[in-house]
């Protein structure tokens, strides 16, 4: 297709607004009516993006800042691209769900996350980056448990907090540097550490990872396949605008990349152990960013593309197991196969795509980033990021399918999920066998023009012994026993922190105050009845007080009285008149 | 256990045959190693069955160590709400042929 003449008025129709249109639609239509509309928007809008030129940028002046609520570059369209492909998909994993609630607050977080993507100044980032943060929590009260709404509680606030050190952060910029635009900020400034914990949080960066793997799993069967594609990409996107070449992002993401694998091991929750490994996917990215070189954002880039359709596909399995047996832990699962052999063969598809089997899409992305870090001699951090290789087969490539699907036949007896799930999965899946198979057009939409065959014969053969011996790994170690059982419980993870420590400190520093309180009190309490009891005492019939005196008394205090004033008259006569 | 249909993996054969196939395939690709002759940047990477040890020590040891981390990571499963029992999944679940 061609591209459009730059100079055509509805090119400067910002992404999100067909996306708020068709919320919009979709709160007054129900049914097959809101179905059509929905599905029909997205793909006009997909459309128009696709036909968009290569660069494009709408100013706007207000007060005295220059604003570009709608930028077009080559990085922000592949973003642009893949959100519309996961909104698609996420939509119509949903269809079937009768909850407007969840319709208009997916479509509104699809759209949030595009204006984030194409905004072209930090005012604007600020604007969707809160939106994003409100829309999406929606999708986790859409579960209508104490448990998920409690959840999507932590989730919000610590959203939100990240939208207030981002603003925070902008205002120190325009401070400093008088502009807003949003082009490279690195680090050399306080406004610009800010801004990387503000994109850091929400990009789950060590530590400030929690709310993801506590919400994400809390979510509803459909509302986490949105949840898994918009907020942790639109920060990648942030970092890889912002931070390129900042070394320290090296070893945050070498860091994501390893330690939640360690988490998912032993992890029960089948979406939990999926979001630790989106951790582990966000890390691969975070140490292309960092790394910093065109090979290395175009690695990136692709593996956010990619990573985005196979998650989707393997929380919609995840999702579809939810949604057609009650339950997602591994210990009350296994046998699956039997009755939901469909469902069996995306996941395992988006399982061997994670893992980055040759022609699955993950092979063709993760290796960029793979070597740009052997090229730039990050040695030790390509053999971390080979061992995350490993262990995302091992977890997330292996564990899934295998304790969902086979393992111990749990008895579960149902069918296959609805056709319009099964027609979503099979999108993805077939998303991520054609981007494995012909990574070509892939490549050509990568913001930076370079030429990489994946496919020689040395890369083909030591990622399949990679993943062919991580395999044999599993198998020895179940036959061996030496392979944890799964275990109903939870682990403890830095959320330990607010929702164990905190507690406990707050708990400690209000008894404290209770305390304090109450015993001021009771002395104040304990002074004034003593003074009542004094009162008392001088009022009771043996008291001071309540002497009673015959009128005696009285007539001998006058008559001394009077005395006194006699004999003071007598003695000073000039007084009187 | 509703139904008395038998699946592929109900016989143990089956299982047998597949991890079967996977050691052929680990021993054929091992010997692969030996025959092609790689290119590498780094110099680990040049080590005969590099790639295969790498990929079964790490995953072992990766395991190992989860597992230890269990000892003092794992908690009770209403660890953060002691109050609230263990619902199960509140949606979905009518679909299981009882």
């Amino acid at each position: 297709m061609k591209k459009r003449e730059a100079n055509m008025w509805y090119n400067d129709l910002p992404a999100f607004v067909p996306f708020f249109i068709a919320a919009a639609l979709a709160l007054v239509t129900r049914g097959t009516l809101r179905s059509i509309i929905m599905l029909v928007i997205i793909v006009a809008s997909g459309l128009h993006l696709w036909l968009l030129p290569e660069s494009l940028s709408v100013n706007l002046h207000f007060l005295e800042y220059d604003l570009i609520p709608y930028r077009v570059d080559r990085l922000s369209l592949v973003f642009g691209y893949v959100f519309h492909i996961a909104a698609f998909i996420s939509v119509l994993f949903s269809l079937h769900v009768r909850d407007t609630v969840q319709h208009v607050s997916g479509l509104l977080y699809a759209g949030s996350a595009l204006g984030a993507v194409f905004a072209g100044d930090l005012l604007t980032v600020f604007v969707f980056w809160e939106l994003l943060a409100v829309t999406s929590a929606f999708l986790v009260w859409a579960r209508r448990s104490k448990r998920s709404f409690e959840s999507g509680m932590r989730y919000l606030i610590i959203q939100v907090l990240s939208g207030v050190i981002l603003l925070a952060g902008v205002l120190v910029h325009v401070r400093t540097t008088g502009s807003l635009s949003f082009e490279v900020i690195g680090t050399s400034a306080l406004s610009g550490w800010l801004i990387l914990i503000a994109f850091g949080i929400k990009a789950a960066f060590p530590l400030m990872h929690t709310w993801l793997t506590d919400a994400y799993p809390e979510a509803t069967s459909t509302g986490t396949v949105f949840l898994s594609a918009f907020t942790t990409k639109t920060a990648i996107y942030m970092l890889a605008r912002g931070y390129p070449g900042t070394e320290l992002l090296v070893y945050v993401g070498a860091a994501m990349a390893c330690f939640p694998i360690f988490y998912a091991v032993i992890e029960n929750d089948m979406r939990r152990v999926l979001s630790y490994s989106l951790i582990n996917q966000l890390g691969f990215m975070v140490c292309g960013i960092g790394i910093g070189t065109a090979l290395s954002i175009n690695g990136t880039v692709s593996h956010a593309f990619v990573h985005i359709i196979y998650k989707s596909l393997l929380f919609m399995s995840m999702g579809s197991v939810l949604f057609m047996t009650g339950k997602i832990r591994a210990t009350d699962l296994g046998g699956l196969y039997k009755t939901m052999p469909k469902t069996a063969v995306f996941c395992i598809i988006g399982a061997a795509s994670i893992s980055a089997f040759p022609l699955f899409s993950g092979f063709v992305a993760k290796s960029l980033i793979m070597a740009a870090a052997l090229k730039e001699g990050y040695h030790w951090i390509w053999l971390l990021l080979l061992f995350a290789s490993a262990g995302v087969f091992h977890h997330a490539g292996i564990k899934i399918p295998y304790f969902a699907f086979f393992a111990h036949d749990s008895g579960i007896r149902t069918s296959e999920p609805p056709l319009n799930m099964v027609i979503a999965m099979s999108i993805a899946a077939f998303l991520c066998l054609a981007i494995g198979i012909y990574p070509v057009w892939l490549y050509t939409i990568l913001p930076f023009d370079f030429a990489y065959n994946p496919y020689d014969i040395s890369h083909v053969l030591t990622q399949t012994q990679l993943l062919f011996f991580s395999a044999l790994a599993f198998v020895w170690l179940n036959l061996k026993g030496i392979y944890p059982p799964e275990v109903r419980s939870v682990n403890v993870d830095s959320e330990w922190f607010y929702r164990k420590f905190l507690k406990r400190i707050e708990h400690s520093v209000f008894s404290w105050i209770w305390q304090t309180d109450s015993q001021l009190r009771s002395s104040v309490l304990d002074r004034i009845r003593g003074l009542i009891v004094y009162l008392a005492q001088l009022h009771y019939p043996t008291g001071k007080v309540s002497v009673q005196r015959p009128t005696g008394y009285m007539v001998i205090w006058v008559a001394i009285l009077l005395a006194a004033y006699l004999w003071l008259l007598l003695s000073f006569p000039s007084a009187h008149h | 256990m509703a139904d008395k249909k038998q699946y592929i993996f109900d016989n143990p054969k089956n299982v047998q045959r597949l991890i079967r196939a996977l050691y052929v395939c680990c021993g054929l690709l091992f010997i692969l190693d030996f025959i092609i002759n790689r290119h590498f940047i780094h110099p680990y990477e040049g080590l005969l069955g590099f790639y295969a040890v790498y990929g079964f020590v790490g995953c072992v040891i990766l395991v190992v160590i989860a597992k230890w981390m269990r000892t003092f990571l794992m908690r009770d499963e209403n660890y953060y709400d002691q109050q609230q029992v263990a619902a199960d999944e509140e949606e979905g679940g009518e679909h299981v042929v009882q």
